[in-house]
Parts: structure tokens; C-alpha cells; sequence
């Protein structure tokens, strides 16, 4: 159980600063995903909790207590890295047993703790086996279970399952969230797939170039995002970005198209418009806002993409439900939901209404 | 891969025959050694370059052993070399690993002067290092040698324990740390025995150099008690003559140890030991 605050934290290397102010309460047993693009400072960040990367300046406290100079041994974590870091040297049972081993836990304890543990994770039979005969799901497997063993008070997690195929990574994905309910732990889990992150997470966290962008509930997040960075780093397809002018009370877009959109007094600095693909919609000439060409149509069955090239507007993404009978060079028209559209000012911040 | 290509019977014979070829260059002074130390010495003028000697005989190496020092040079070069890889090793494990996971301030200038340390003819500093050890009343011991060969292997020792140490993941030890291990636990419990290859390798390299060296052991030693082999080897050469049926079956006596000892480490060479530490 474990209360873990941040604030004001900072990370250099020598004068070069990569993180600055850094203020983040994780509640106890809440999940919180750290996400963002590559060299964003997420996996720098679960690192410092972990204490594996001293903390440049600021105060990291668990439970109150303050930890930035506390090793990483007696702050009482479990970490599942990204190679798994399996003990090449060990079978299966003695790495899940390893950490109850170095604080000398009786053996008994230790044996049954580590049964339990491969039962829950299916490795029951396994037990006996060395990493290298171990599939890469398997690994990952006893990489948990090496965690769970320890019964800490929180888990991290650095992109635990980016080494794993699709498959299987939706399945671990599903242990993983399993795992969370069961034990009802401080999970910290650092991915840049914004799938696990909203999939997981009771709260997400988007990092980018060393700052936090917004800190909030998946929902939150891909209905309110703060900026235009969160915007379109949540969600998937990417949000469309759309140029606009104000023009008399209402706003146009770039090839002239006069949207019915309301501003309040807060937006009227609004530059520029996002909408979801998911919020587009391929309509009959006479009722779309803009028209173009269709460029490329890719068939997912559960979805179409319409990738739509539109004159003095650019590239425009529609996602439609289900199959969407359409192919590259068919004319289309576009309507966007004017309810769900987000604008945004010249330096990016989302303009609420 | 290849058993899926089809390799046609031309190619594969060609390929024994270089692999042969070049195993009998390698293999043959080692050949002629031993045909020598098993040649009675009449015929060794007598048949000259005959590939088989008429006649074996062992007793070179009866002579070698009891009427002769060889077994004190014997005992010495053993002394030295197996100090030597010891300390060697000790110091370049040390070194190799603040190297491989350290920053710290001097870094670069040591790797520099560790390879400038490499780079002049061992035949410059003779000299000086003469002058060295008089200076301490180390000349003809035992001791003087062990110095002057640690100091001559460290620095490739060390660079060949670090990237031993670079090929163990970091990952490792920091999981090793969040189980609970001090840095040091976690060197001795987990990365000292994935660099055992590393440092069987090592060994067998310090030793198999300490095993070798005359340069220096020539200069330094000129006591017949503390004569290592190499030196001792000379002894056979004497004003008139050079006895080459003792000294062939000294040598071939000389290559045991070094053969035991790879022997030895061999199974700690074999690749892979780390192969499923990550990923993969």
C-alpha cells in the first residue's frame, strides 16, 4: 500500500535539464500510466521512483516518508522491465523466488509463495525450467510473477509488454488489469501505446519532452484534452488538425467553409479546430461541410478508414462504423460533428467553451 | 539456414579441404616437436626431414626429467603464471566493471593511458624496468616477474573483462537491486556468474602469455633456482652443441599445463551463457 507523491522534481544530466517540475499524486492502489512519445522522459521518470536514476532536485515522498535517497532495495517496489531482466543463472522458481531469497525468508514460505504465484500466471509446470527455455510470453510471465512474489507496495511497470506480438499483448494486457483488481496495488506502468494506456489506467499521465501535459481519467483525457499535443497523441486514428479564421461571430476553415459554431468569449483567439476521425462522417454532397476525393480506403471490418483529400484543406481522416462501401478516386462529401469539435489557440492550449 | 540450401558436393569438399589444409599448417610444428622428443638423438641428423623417425624412443624425456633442472623451471613457470592470471584477472574484473558501468572523472584519460601502455616495443622500456627492479632488490626472484607481467597484461585484461561486462545487460543488475541487493550482492550473485566465460577467457589468456614470456624473464632471472621454463629451455643450448631431442621433449612437457588449463576452462568459454536474459 503505498501513497506516492511527487513535487517539483527535476532530472539533469550534468547542465542539461530534462525534466522540470514534475508534481504528481498517486493515490493509494490507484493505476497510473505514464505515456508519451519516445524521449519523453516516462521510463527517466519511473526510474527515479524506482531509485534507479537519483532525482536531480525536488521531493518524492511514499506514505509521507520522504524517499529520494533511499536505495532502491528498502523502497519496498517491484519492477517488470522491458527485457524482462530475467537471471539467466536461475530457473524459473528461484527468479520468482529471488527477491524472499536475498532477505533470507524461510524456505517453506518462500516455496509456497513462489507455487502460488506460478499458479496464478499458468507457469505451474515450469517451475524448473532456465529463461532460455522459456517463451517470450512465458518471460514475461515470470518477470510478474517475480513481482508478485515480493508482495510490494507498488508495481512498476516499464513497457512491460512492448516485446511481446499483438496477441499476446492483449492477453497479458488483460492479466495485467486482472492482476490490478486482485491485489489492489499501487501500479505505475510507463507504455507509449496509447491502447494499454487507456485500456489500464485509472489515471493517465502524458509526457512530453520532459513535461507533463495532463494528468486525468482516460475520458477526461480524449474529451477534454488540454492541448493539441494530447489531442493527438490520445485516440486513435490521429485527431484531425484543421486550419481556421474567425469570421463574423462564427470561425471558416482554410478553403472557406463557414461552420456553425458558436464561440464563447474565451475562443475567439481560436486558431485552429480538431475533430476525431470518429467524428467525421461521409455524407451526401448537399449535406456535407467540405468535399474531396477519397485517396485511400482501408477495410478493418469493424471500421473503415477514408483517407480524403480536400481542396485548400489537405488531408482529412473519416473513420465510419463497419464495412463503408467506398474505394480510392469515389468523391466524397464530409460532415463534422459540430458538437464534438475541440479548438485551439496559437500556442496550442485547448479553448474550452 | 544452410541445410535448406543445397550445397553442391564440390563446394562442400572445398571447404574440408581449406579447413584441412589449414589445420595442418597450424598443427604441424607441434607435430615436428614431438617427433623430435621421440627420435633417438643418432637419428636425428641421420633421417633429417623424414615425416616418421625410424625408431621411438622416451628416453629424451627421462633425460629431461631426472638429469636435468627442468622440473624447477618447471615448478617456477607455474608459480608465475598461475599468480599472475590470478592477480590479473582479479585487478582487470575490478577495472572492467567500473569501466562498463561507471562514469566517472579521469575515464577517458585512464582508457588513454591504458592503450599509449600498448602501443611501444617492450624492448624500449627493458632498461628501465631492469633499473626498476635492482632498485627494490627484486632481481632474480620470482616475485619481479609477476609484477612486471600483471602490469603488461592488465590493460588488455581489462579490456576484454569490460566488454565481457558490456555484454551482461544493465537490466539485470537493477532488477537485482529492486529485489533487494546491494550493488555488490548483486555483482556476486548475479553478474559474477555470467561472467565466468569472461573470466575463464581471461585466465587462460594471462596465463597462456605469463606461460611464454622469455623477454623479460631472461633479464630479470639469471639464477638457475628461479629460472622459468622458457629460460631454462636455453640451458639446453650449450657452447658446442644444442641438444634438440631434450629440448623438443622439454617442450612437449611445457605444453601440458597450458593444455590442462584450457581443458579446464574450456566449458566456461562456450558462448550463450546469458542467452535468455532478456528477451530474445
Amino acid at each position: 500500500m503505498a501513497r506516492i507523491e511527487l513535487s517539483n522534481i527535476a532530472k539533469a544530466y550534468g547542465s542539461v535539464e530534462v525534466m522540470r517540475d514534475i508534481d504528481l499524486t498517486i493515490e493509494d492502489g490507484e493505476f497510473i500510466v505514464l505515456v508519451g512519445p519516445s524521449g519523453c522522459g516516462k521510463s527517466t521518470l519511473l526510474r527515479m521512483i524506482a531509485g534507479l536514476e537519483p532525482i536531480s532536485a525536488g521531493d518524492f515522498t511514499v506514505d509521507g516518508r520522504r524517499m529520494n535517497d533511499v536505495p532502491p532495495r528498502d523502497r519496498d517496489m517491484a519492477m517488470v522491465f522491458q527485457s524482462y531482466a530475467l537471471y539467466p543463472h536461475m530457473d524459473v522458481a528461484r527468479n520468482m523466488g529471488f527477491s524472499l531469497e536475498i532477505r533470507k525468508s524461510p524456505n517453506e514460505e518462500r516455496s509456497s509463495k513462489v507455487r502460488e504465484a506460478a499458479k496464478t500466471l499458468g507457469l505451474g509446470n515450469l517451475t524448473a525450467r532456465l529463461p532460455k527455455q522459456l517463451s517470450g510470453g512465458q518471460r514475461q510471465r515470470v518477470a510478474m510473477g517475480r513481482a508478485i512474489v515480493r508482495d510490494p507496495s507498488a508495481f512498476l511497470f516499464d513497457e512491460p509488454l512492448s516485446n511481446l506480438d499483438a496477441a499476446l499483448r492483449v492477453e497479458m494486457r488483460l492479466e495485467i488489469a486482472r492482476l490490478h483488481q486482485r491485489l489492489k496495488a499501487t501500479m505505475i506502468y510507463v507504455t507509449h501505446d496509447q491502447v494499454e494506456a487507456l485500456t489500464l489506467a485509472d489515471r493517465i499521465v502524458v509526457l512530453n519532452a520532459g513535461d507533463i501535459q495532463q494528468v486525468g481519467t482516460p475520458l477526461e483525457l480524449y474529451d477534454r484534452p488540454a492541448n493539441k499535443f494530447v489531442a493527438q497523441f490520445i485516440g486513435s486514428p490521429t485527431m484531425n488538425i484543421l486550419g481556421i479564421e474567425p469570421r463574423d461571430g462564427g470561425i471558416s476553415l482554410k478553403n472557406g467553409t463557414k461552420l456553425q459554431l458558436g464561440l464563447s468569449g474565451g475562443q475567439s483567439a481560436a486558431s485552429e479546430l480538431g475533430v476525431r476521425p470518429e467524428h467525421l462522417n461521409i455524407v451526401a454532397p448537399d449535406a456535407a461541410h467540405i468535399s474531396g476525393t477519397a485517396e485511400l480506403v482501408e477495410h478493418l471490418g469493424s471500421d473503415t478508414n477514408i483517407h480524403a483529400s480536400v481542396p485548400g484543406i489537405g488531408q482529412v481522416l473519416v473513420r465510419e462504423h463497419g464495412h463503408f462501401p467506398l474505394k480510392s478516386g469515389d468523391k466524397v462529401g464530409i460532415a463534422l460533428d459540430l458538437d464534438k469539435t475541440h479548438l485551439f489557440g496559437p500556442d496550442g492550449r485547448r479553448l474550452a467553451a | 539456414m544452410s541445410a535448406l540450401r543445397k550445397s553442391s558436393p564440390l563446394a562442400v569438399t572445398g571447404k574440408y579441404l581449406a579447413l584441412g589444409f589449414y589445420v595442418a599448417f597450424a598443427l604441424f610444428p607441434l607435430y615436428w616437436l614431438a617427433k623430435i622428443a621421440v627420435t633417438p638423438d643418432k637419428l636425428i641428423f641421420t633421417e633429417g626431414t623424414a615425416l616418421f623417425p625410424s625408431r621411438f624412443t622416451f628416453e629424451n624425456f627421462g633425460t629431461v626429467l631426472l638429469a636435468t633442472d627442468f622440473l624447477s623451471y618447471f615448478k617456477n613457470s607455474v608459480f608465475v603464471s598461475i599468480g599472475t592470471a590470478a592477480i590479473t584477472t582479479a585487478i582487470a574484473a575490478a577495472a572492467g566493471y567500473a569501466f562498463s558501468r561507471f562514469a566517472f572523472r579521469g575515464k577517458r584519460l585512464i582508457v588513454a593511458l591504458m592503450l599509449i601502455t600498448q602501443m611501444f616495443p617492450l624492448l624500449m622500456i627493458i632498461a628501465p624496468i631492469y633499473k626498476i627492479v635492482a632498485a627494490v632488490g627484486l632481481l632474480n626472484s620470482l616475485t619481479s616477474l609477476i609484477i612486471v607481467y600483471t602490469a603488461f597484461n592488465i590493460p588488455f585484461a581489462t579490456f576484454l573483462m569490460q566488454s565481457f561486462f558490456d555484454g551482461i545487460p544493465k537490466d539485470l543488475e537493477e532488477a537485482a537491486m529492486m529485489d533487494g541487493c546491494t550493488r555488490f550482492e548483486a555483482l556476486r550473485k548475479i553478474i559474477l556468474p555470467l561472467t565466468l566465460p569472461g573470466l575463464g577467457a581471461t585466465l587462460g589468456f594471462v596465463f597462456t602469455a605469463a606461460w611464454s614470456e622469455l623477454l623479460f624473464a631472461l633479464m630479470l632471472i639469471n639464477s638457475n633456482d628461479t629460472m622459468t621454463f622458457p629460460v631454462g629451455l636455453l640451458t639446453f643450448v650449450s657452447k658446442f652443441s644444442v641438444d634438440w631431442g631434450q629440448m623438443m621433449a622439454a617442450g612437449v612437457l611445457a605444453l601440458v599445463p597450458s593444455c590442462l588449463f584450457f581443458i579446464f576452462i574450456q566449458r566456461y568459454l562456450v558462448q550463450g551463457l546469458t542467452s535468455g536474459a532478456v528477451k530474445g
